[in-house]
């Protein structure tokens, strides 16, 4: 247990340290959602109409970007090998390591949504719905993400790859997200079943995400 | 037999599954064949399996 | 024959030399009779003749699913049980699975425009099929990715695995998002209860169908059997001095 905690403290240490892997996340969470109204122009009503929407795909693509951080940079300098081999069992390695990106790159997001309600002109209301779908889904995202990190592991360029192995199946999440947030505002008693579904998908990946990337760092890394 | 008004999507479909069909079965029959050349050269070779049987042998 | 007897590869060659041809003249017969069948089908009320794409867009769907399950089948050989052919079958299979699935999406298309008046419509059978064909392109992507096959294979395999989990909860999702956007619900394609002169075809289309999948997935395994002996001898000869 106590090895468990101090690669949680240690990964939370690196990922605040260096080149700020935490809050480049929030960095193009925010980029996103400004590019949003440039797009679709700057209609205030449509972007409340819009705003949980554009906030959901922007925490989806912020924590897609810092994904590829969560097992690269151990494996450029070993580390990952020598997780893989001790005595830890590796799914709790990769529970610990989600836990702490998600602590170090998920929630920054979710801080950062009231902020970004403000410039999609989404009432308080909304915003707070927003960020409660974000706060159960984002974990979902974290461990679904961290099974294609570690299938993209070992390829030198697989950032793309990457996304393309992930996003679809982040789709539900992503379809829950919205759904629970558009509830809230529009008719709050059909908010509960999608959040419980959201709350569910992350659960679910909370058992399956450390299992298939502990087997897949597990076969692929010999 | 009338198709109706709109007897060119059924044809079209019809058309495209199979084309579709026929291309896998092309590159399905074509890579076989490059297979089958490629170790029929590297046996001229004299490159063998551990076995020493022929690569190309299919038993 | 057991599973066994399988494994070898060589015994695997000579025993698909054997049945293939069995196997694509079945094909061959069972298409040209659903094709006749299909043909001679009454028109549907509603639809009219556009029935007829029925018979083949639902084997394609259905055969889209079903490559999968095999696949998933092909990915628990190589973890659990380290089966030699369990890489060679799940990737020999996946393009395969990818042109139907793609089958399905043109055929599904087409089929929509007469019904609905649009080429795509985000309805959640044509919405989680188009999100099956993604996770195929993935997974092929990552077949190639990776330069050694038996670490390809495995990477593939828990890919493979994690899909077939989500294929279920994608498909909820999708239906899920679709009622709350459609609450009115457009023609269904191909009810539950259809018409003997209609599922006859069906039918027979959808077994021509799989039998064409098992004849080109088993040709396919042959092709990735000589790819890999390719790779082994060439690999020697690379290590071989030059006399």
């Amino acid at each position: 247990m106590t090895a468990l905690f101090a690669l949680l403290r240690r990964d939370i240490q690196v990922a605040l340290r260096i080149g700020g892997g935490a809050l480049i996340g929030v960095l193009f969470f925010l980029i996103v959602v400004v590019l949003m109204p440039f797009a679709v122009g700057p209609d205030l009503a449509l972007l409340k109409k819009l705003g949980p929407a554009i906030l959901w795909l922007g925490a989806l693509l912020a924590s897609l970007l810092t994904l590829d951080r969560l097992f690269a940079a151990d494996h450029d300098d070993g580390s990952l090998d020598l997780l893989t081999m001790s005595r830890t069992p590796l799914e709790l390695v990769c529970l610990t390591k989600a836990i702490a990106h998600w602590l170090v790159a998920g929630l920054p997001l979710i801080v950062a949504t009231p902020i970004l309600g403000l410039l999609l002109n989404l009432d308080g209301d909304a915003t707070l719905a927003v960020a409660l779908t974000l706060l159960a889904g984002t974990p979902a995202l974290t461990f679904t993400g961290m099974i294609g990190a570690a299938l993209a592991v070992a390829l030198r360029r697989g950032g793309l790859l990457l996304a393309v192995l992930v996003l679809p199946l982040s789709i539900p999440v992503l379809i829950f997200g919205v759904a629970a947030s558009n509830a809230a505002v529009l008719e709050p008693a059909g908010f509960g079943a999608p959040l419980s579904i959201l709350c569910a998908l992350s659960l679910a990946g909370l058992v399956i995400g450390p299992l298939a990337a502990a087997a897949s760092l597990r076969h692929g890394l010999d | 037999m009338s198709l109706g008004p709109y007897a060119s999507f059924i044809v079209w479909s019809y058309l495209l599954v199979a084309l579709v069909v026929v291309l896998l079965i092309g590159w399905i029959a074509l890579d076989y064949r490059q297979q089958k050349a490629r170790l029929r050269d590297l046996e001229a070779r004299g490159v063998t399996r551990r076995s020493g049987r022929g690569a190309a042998d299919l038993s | 024959m057991t599973l066994i007897d399988l494994a070898n590869p060589t015994r695997f060659l000579s025993l698909t030399a054997k049945i293939l041809p069995w196997l694509a003249a079945a094909t061959a017969i069972l298409l040209a009779v659903g094709l006749y069948q299909s043909a001679m089908a009454p028109d549907d009320y509603q639809q009219g003749a556009t029935v007829k794409i029925m018979f083949i867009h639902v084997p394609n769907a259905w055969l889209s699913m079903f490559v999968w399950g095999v696949m998933s089948l092909s990915a628990l050989g190589t973890l659990v049980w380290r089966h030699p052919l369990a890489d060679v079958s799940a990737k020999a299979a996946a393009p395969i699975g990818a042109a139907f699935t793609f089958l399905a999406l043109v055929t599904g298309s087409l089929w929509g425009r007469p019904m609905w008046g649009t080429y795509w419509e985000w309805d959640a059978r044509l919405t989680s099929v188009l999100i099956l064909f993604l996770m195929y392109l993935g997974l092929i992507a990552l077949w190639r990715a990776v330069e050694d096959p038996s670490r390809a294979a495995r990477a593939a395999a828990v890919l493979t695995l994690v899909g077939a989990i989500n294929i279920p909860i994608i498909k909820f999702s999708v239906d899920w998002w679709n009622t709350l956007h459609q609450p009115a619900s457009v023609l269904r394609m191909g009810g539950s209860t259809l018409d003997k002169a209609f599922l006859i075809p069906l039918l027979v289309m959808a077994v021509a169908f799989s039998l064409l999948f098992v004849t080109l997935h088993l040709a396919a395994m042959r092709n990735e059997i000589l790819r890999r002996r390719v790779r082994a001898l060439q690999m020697q000869q690379a290590s071989q001095p030059r006399a």
